[in-house]
């Protein structure tokens, strides 16, 4: 705390320019090392995912039982699997159903909150009641021990999987977009908007949302984070997507084995590294997000 | 008091009513026949069906779902948690000798979840917004993004593999039975474990404890010649940790969750394994079990977070 902080300069050229609240954001976020290093490794992930099969020059479900459990070669670079398989193939293919899993499941959560949040916010008496209370009940559980008990009954599918994953992930949007909702409610421009006869669809989707977004966007990374994380670890446990499609988790469930664990480490090092690369990176962005869109609310990690 | 604590006890039966119908209905709904499981396909020939009628009668599966549900209840609520499709024993023997592996995984991971986080939270606290902070961020992002079962096999690969220095897997070796051994057997999941709830548990110190140091008590404290260490350990410390009693409670579960995939992969015979287990083998009234003790210690847990920071912390008015 300086008692003599210096007066701001006056009026240079720099002092004029005007920034919008998301050109400040952008800078901000920008300041962030972690930050950018995590958004420049998920656009590396995502795009390696996206052209999988023109990267890969294998089949990740060609089987080639003459060329199998080969360590990585020029023509394999990460070798071969149990069935012959390229691994380099199959992790890339991995990357998209586990990236298409944990975003799907995450947008739906995040519309299921946003939408039951507002309504919760909006509406109060009852609703509000049932909405937080239904998200108490389902924050308590460990969503993953639901989902495995879900998918052991039902039967693994992806389906099964994004559903699951999104029934359990959005009451963290919807407490944040009715807290937002509650502080907005009482403003005048809702007002102004509801005396002349806006209708709640009309108000959640011109006022609430648009006010909601960026801190939704800051939880909803947290989101993504645990829904990747939950799709390989019930992957793993032969509870998520079912073979003979690969996903990261289940390309770790060879891993069972002690003998593939200490002699194929090729088989469980890359896809292990890349569900925590990613997860590391949304995070890291998350973080950033979240300093870039409220600098009040600084966390530590820098 | 009494009224708060029948009030939430309420709560709690109800939204565990709620829960067991959802559970049950759920199991019902599922396909897959369990009764076709433990016939021997030579039996089907002749007779056969009759066999698997008079299974099912025997088991109850021929009656509607709704009074599948009230007779279950009623003996679930005794106890009766029926027999294992599998084993047939009894469920609740089944699930209570798998109990105790379960909690001692559990608790020492919850232990060294604890004296990991709180000197790492209070050296956040206390260098708030310098390297070490940051670091102490980053560490803690860094664990919870690390998926637990891929920690664990890449431990297992140095230690137990090519280091040799911890076993990789069950609680004991044969015929080497002892606490050392024990011990050993339990070092690797428990802490490995604990990092999957250390990194939250930082937070929450941290967080607590610069909101004690920014009080007008502390200032009091440092004002009258305390050291920074006295300040810290007498006056700061112990109210930064009252919230994190019910954190601590509230998380529990959620360790739950990091126990069934980490007792995948070391070979733990606890409650987690047995789930798996007994999803692959389609053994129902195991798997109906395993969720009724999910949610039963879900409520409990949620109960005593409640009560004790009720208990702990008096400003807080209970109604």
């Amino acid at each position: 705390m300086t008692v003599e902080a210096q007066a701001p300069p006056v009026a240079t050229s720099r002092a004029t320019v005007h920034r919008s609240p998301r050109q400040l954001a952008w800078r901000r976020f920008q300041r962030n090392k972690l930050a950018v290093i995590g958004a420049a490794v998920l656009i590396l992930v995502a795009l390696a995912a996206l052209l999988a099969p023109w990267i890969a020059r294998h089949s990740p479900t060609a089987v080639d039982l003459t060329q199998f459990r080969q360590p990585p070669s020029a023509e394999h670079w990460l070798g071969t699997d149990s069935a012959g398989r390229d691994v380099f193939a199959r992790l890339l293919h991995a990357g998209r159903i586990s990236l298409f899993v944990g975003l799907l499941a995450s947008v739906l959560a995040i519309a299921l909150g946003t939408v039951l949040g507002a309504l919760a916010g909006l509406v109060g008496g009852w609703i509000d009641m049932a909405v937080m209370r239904s998200a108490d009940i389902v924050l308590a559980f460990p969503s993953l021990v639901v989902i495995v008990v879900l998918a052991g009954v039902i039967g693994p599918s992806v389906t099964v999987l994004v559903l699951a994953i999104a029934a359990f992930e959005w009451p963290t949007s919807a407490r944040v977009v009715r807290a937002v909702t509650l502080s907005l409610r009482e403003r005048e421009y809702l007002q102004a908007a509801k005396s002349v006869g806006a209708s709640r669809w009309w108000l959640i989707r011109q006022h609430i949302i648009p006010a909601a977004l960026p801190p939704v966007v800051v939880v909803g990374t947290v989101t993504v984070a645990s829904a990747v994380l939950l799709e390989a670890a019930l992957s793993f446990l032969g509870l998520g997507v079912p073979p003979p499609q690969s996903s990261w988790g289940n390309m770790l469930n060879d891993a069972q084995n002690l003998t593939i664990v200490e002699t194929m480490p090729w088989l469980w090092l890359p896809p292990g590294i890349a569900v925590a690369l990613t997860v590391l990176a949304v995070n890291f962005v998350g973080d950033g997000l979240r300093d870039a869109v409220d600098p009040r609310q600084r966390t530590a990690a820098g | 008091m009494a009224a708060f604590v029948a009030r939430r006890l309420g709560i709690s039966a109800a939204v565990f009513l709620l829960i067991s119908i959802g559970i049950f209905v759920l199991v019902r709904a599922a396909p897959g026949d369990p009764v076709s499981m433990m016939v021997n396909p030579e039996d089907t020939l002749d007779g056969g069906q009759q066999f698997v009628e008079a299974k099912r009668r025997e088991l109850g599966l021929d009656q509607p779902v709704p009074v599948q549900y009230l007779a279950w209840l009623r003996h679930a609520l005794t106890g009766d948690l029926g027999y294992s499709y599998v084993s047939d024993r009894p469920v609740l023997g089944v699930l209570a000798e798998r109990l105790p592996p379960t909690v001692e995984l559990m608790g020492t991971a919850l232990l060294i979840a604890l004296v990991i986080a709180v000197p790492l939270g209070m050296l956040a606290a206390v260098r708030r917004n310098t390297a070490v902070d940051y670091m102490i961020a980053a560490l803690s992002v860094t664990t919870i993004s690390i998926p637990s079962f891929f920690l664990g096999i890449a431990a297992v690969y140095v230690l137990t593999l090519k280091l040799g220095v911890l076993p990789s897997a069950g609680m004991s070796t044969p015929g080497q039975a002892g606490v050392l051994d024990a011990v050993r057997h339990l070092i690797l999941p428990a802490l490995i474990l604990s990092l999957t709830i250390a990194g939250p548990f930082v937070r929450y110190v941290r967080s607590g404890l610069i909101d004690e140091l920014d009080a007008d008590y502390v200032r009091t404290a440092e004002a009258k010649g305390a050291t920074t260490l006295r300040v810290l350990s007498r006056h700061a410390l112990p109210n930064a940790l009252i919230p994190l009693v019910t954190v601590v409670a509230l998380r529990i579960p959620h360790l739950l969750a990091g126990a069934v995939v980490l007792e995948q992969v070391f070979a733990w015979p606890g409650m987690g394994q047995l789930a798996v287990s007994s999803i692959g083998r389609q053994d129902y009234p195991v798997i109906i079990g395993f969720a009724l003790y999910v949610a039963v210690l879900v409520l409990i847990c949620n109960l005593a977070a409640d009560l004790l920071y009720a208990v702990v912390d008096p400003r807080v008015r209970l109604t």
